[in-house]
């Protein structure tokens, strides 16, 4: 193969490039659902609420799908984040709470460690354990929310508990933009980065496409597995600080459910389940559809009742689209493979 | 959440399981045992040792609603004193009864951590001659004497209307933030409001109701949508200490914050900030430590005689007034409280 380089032909590939990707679909869906929505009534994205809320919203679930999408790719899952989340945001709100004057940065630290040791008992359960990721951390799930209730009971960390500066990092912007999404929007750089560019992230997708094939060719499966888990935690800590700014409180059922929406957003943006190919770009965008499909829901005049079930209804459909594209893009290379080999 | 009165046996459960209602901020900074009244213990041979038995210690609830009874009990010249588990567990409560009962105090007044769990325990101290009086959340009626309920579903719709409407001075639309969908209490509050604003608030629209699940993040997220899909809504009204919590939050760092006015049921320590910040004017609950208050009064009462449980039995409650005892050996406390910026200070649960 050889192909002369030019600008113009560089621009092409990148542009059939992008519009192959798995990730422009669900991008098109999202342009739709905002589209849509915003005909219907224009202060979904024209008021300052509606701009705000639309990038705010998804935030917290885009570290979480994030981190997600990291361990889905290595052929694993995180079933814990939701407990995590909510262990970081009672944790937060402990902290302003019995530590006085304790500096923002420093419940930030400690949010993101905690986090990282909950996600390094996942790792070190399912990388030395040898046990299924999805039996492992459904046992944590229930065994970090046990915590969390033992530890919360029926006390609640109230917004008045905690420091009026902290609780703007939740609902402020820097010209336009929320913190939480610049924080969000940088750790998808940096993770989508290092997956696409850095040597520990490729091996992350060669373990999930056969771990077998991964261990005999001698990478350190159980080192990167390991690293997996402990990221995916140390951002839903992040996530639970987080959530603490912007929601002003938590309770021993803080983040409940968030891991099956952390899993329907990578899988959405084409995550693929049994690991191997994906990109946190697609999780990202998987999360903020997801979260605004269930914003413009309510706008559109679907009653509360059926909410639930439309986004269901959406889920299938994204997963459906996505397989008869990835299937046709299968048979597409196929043919290719077979032209080249004649 | 709100919803010992009515649906017992649910509410506890509920109150148990999801934990929220009216919650604690300190499990450990409590106030407990045996604060009493020093130098005055009896007078003349009736049985004025009253203890108090809260579903747990170190719940800034019952910390408010005991002091109220402390003060009570100090007030005719009883013995205070208050024991509890830790947490609030279903059977937490039977060990106290049984030591209590051989204590041979004069009335337990206690706010029971399951309908049945007590009931043996209950039924040996009523044998014994111990009075047994319970408030917040009841026991099946055969167990104890006299149940002092905080509110009525009437009393809490009506409150609830009325807070509404007087906000936004009697015209424009309204929206209703509840828990969740299936809950009986929270229902029935919203069948009653409706009714109220039909009656009598014929330019108050009702736009919607939608549903919380009193979960923080999807009251939030239901609050955000009823801005913008209602974009002349004038007020919201959510019944539920987590909904209206999380509606605040919204309204605080949003555009209509002082547009659309929000009352709701809330405890004063969820609600401080937004009420000092100017989101919301007032909200509703009943107040604890008058709770307790009635509550010691009403064991006095059992103990001199005044009542016996019987429908129609009236009795004096110090600063409260006169009570009278309703069906099922019931006494209502009276209407809601309403919280503002210049109580809320007082109170801290």
């Amino acid at each position: 193969m050889t192909v002369v380089q030019t600008p113009a032909s560089a621009i092409i590939r990148g542009v059939r490039a992008f519009f192959g990707a798995r990730e422009t679909g669900i991008l098109a869906a999202l342009i739709l659902v905002i589209a849509v929505t915003t005909m219907v009534n224009p202060t979904f994205l024209f008021s300052p609420d509606g701009f705000r809320d639309l990038l705010l919203t998804p935030s917290i679930l885009v570290l979480i799908a994030v981190g997600q999408a990291m361990v889905i790719i290595t052929r694993s899952v995180d079933l814990s984040v939701g407990s995590v989340v909510g262990l970081t945001a009672y944790l937060t709100g402990r902290l302003f709470i019995d530590v006085h004057g304790i500096p923002i940065i420093l419940v930030f630290v400690a949010g993101i460690l905690a986090g990282a040791v909950l996600g390094l008992v996942n790792g070190a359960l399912v990388a030395f354990g040898k046990v299924p990721a999805l039996v492992i951390t459904l046992g944590t799930l229930y065994a970090y929310r046990g915590i969390n209730v033992l530890w919360t009971g029926s006390n609640r960390v109230n917004a008045s508990d905690m420091p009026a500066d902290f609780l703007a990092l939740g609902t402020n912007q820097l010209l336009f933009i929320p913190y939480l999404t610049i924080i969000a929007l940088i750790v998808v750089l940096i993770a989508a980065w290092y997956l696409r560019n850095r040597r520990g992230g490729r091996e992350l997708y060669a373990i999930g496409s056969d771990p077998a094939a991964a261990q005999l060719y001698g990478l350190k499966v159980t080192q990167r597995v390991l690293v997996a888990f402990i990221v995916s935690g140390a951002l839903a800590g992040l996530a639970g600080v987080l959530f603490a700014a912007r929601y002003g409180t938590s309770s021993s059922q803080t983040g409940t459910g968030l891991e099956l929406q952390a899993v329907g957003a990578a899988v959405i943006g084409g995550v693929a389940i049994f690991g191997g190919s994906g990109t946190v770009y697609g999780a990202a965008i998987g999360a903020v559809l997801l979260l605004t499909i269930n914003r413009a829901l309510p706008i559109l005049g679907i009653p509360d009742f059926w909410q639930q079930a439309v986004v269901g209804a959406l889920i299938l459909g994204a997963i459906v689209l996505d397989r008869i594209l990835a299937l046709r893009l299968s048979r597409k290379l196929i043919a290719k493979r077979e032209v080249s080999h004649e | 959440m709100l919803l010992h009165s009515s649906t017992r046996r649910k509410g506890v459960t509920r109150a148990l399981s999801i934990g929220v209602g009216v919650v604690a901020i300190a499990l450990l900074a409590t106030a407990c045992s045996s604060g009493g009244s020093p130098g005055t213990s009896s007078s003349g041979d009736k049985n004025y040792k009253i203890t108090f038995l809260p579903k747990n210690l170190g719940n800034a609830y019952f910390d408010t609603s005991d002091k109220g009874g402390a003060a009570a009990i100090k007030s005719f010249g009883g013995t205070y004193s208050e024991v509890g588990p830790a947490t609030a567990t279903a059977d937490a409560q039977v060990s106290y009864i049984n030591t209590l009962t051989q204590q041979g105090v004069g009335a337990i007044v206690l706010s029971a951590n399951d309908p049945t769990a007590l009931g043996s325990s209950l039924t040996q101290a009523k044998s014994a001659g111990v009075k047994i009086v319970t408030f917040d959340s009841d026991t099946d009626p055969k167990y104890r004497d006299v149940f002092v309920n905080q509110a009525t579903a009437e009393g809490i719709a009506k409150v609830e209307v009325d807070s509404i409407t007087k906000l936004i001075g009697d015209t424009g639309e309204i929206a209703i933030l509840s828990a969740a969908a299936n809950a009986t209490n929270q229902n029935a509050w919203i069948d009653l409001m409706k009714k109220d604003l039909a009656a009598n608030h014929p330019n108050v629209k009702l736009d919607a109701v939608v549903y919380g699940n009193d979960d923080d993040q999807t009251s939030f997220d239901k609050t955000a949508a009823l801005l913008q899909t209602y974009p002349n809504l004038k007020g919201i009204v959510s019944p539920t200490t987590v909904g209206v919590a999380a509606a605040a939050r919204y309204l605080s760092t949003s555009a209509f914050k002082g547009k659309v006015q929000l009352t709701g049921l809330g405890t004063p320590n969820q609600m401080r900030s937004y009420v000092k910040d100017g989101t919301v004017t007032g909200f509703a609950l009943w107040n604890p430590e008058d709770l307790g208050y009635l509550a010691a009064f009403t064991a006095k009462a059992l103990v001199d005689g005044t009542i016996t449980g019987k429908t129609g039995d009236t009795f004096t409650a110090g600063k409260l007034g006169k009570f009278t005892v309703g069906d099922k050996a019931t006494v209502l406390l009276g209407d809601p409280f309403v919280f503002n910026k210049d109580n809320i200070d007082k109170f801290n649960f």
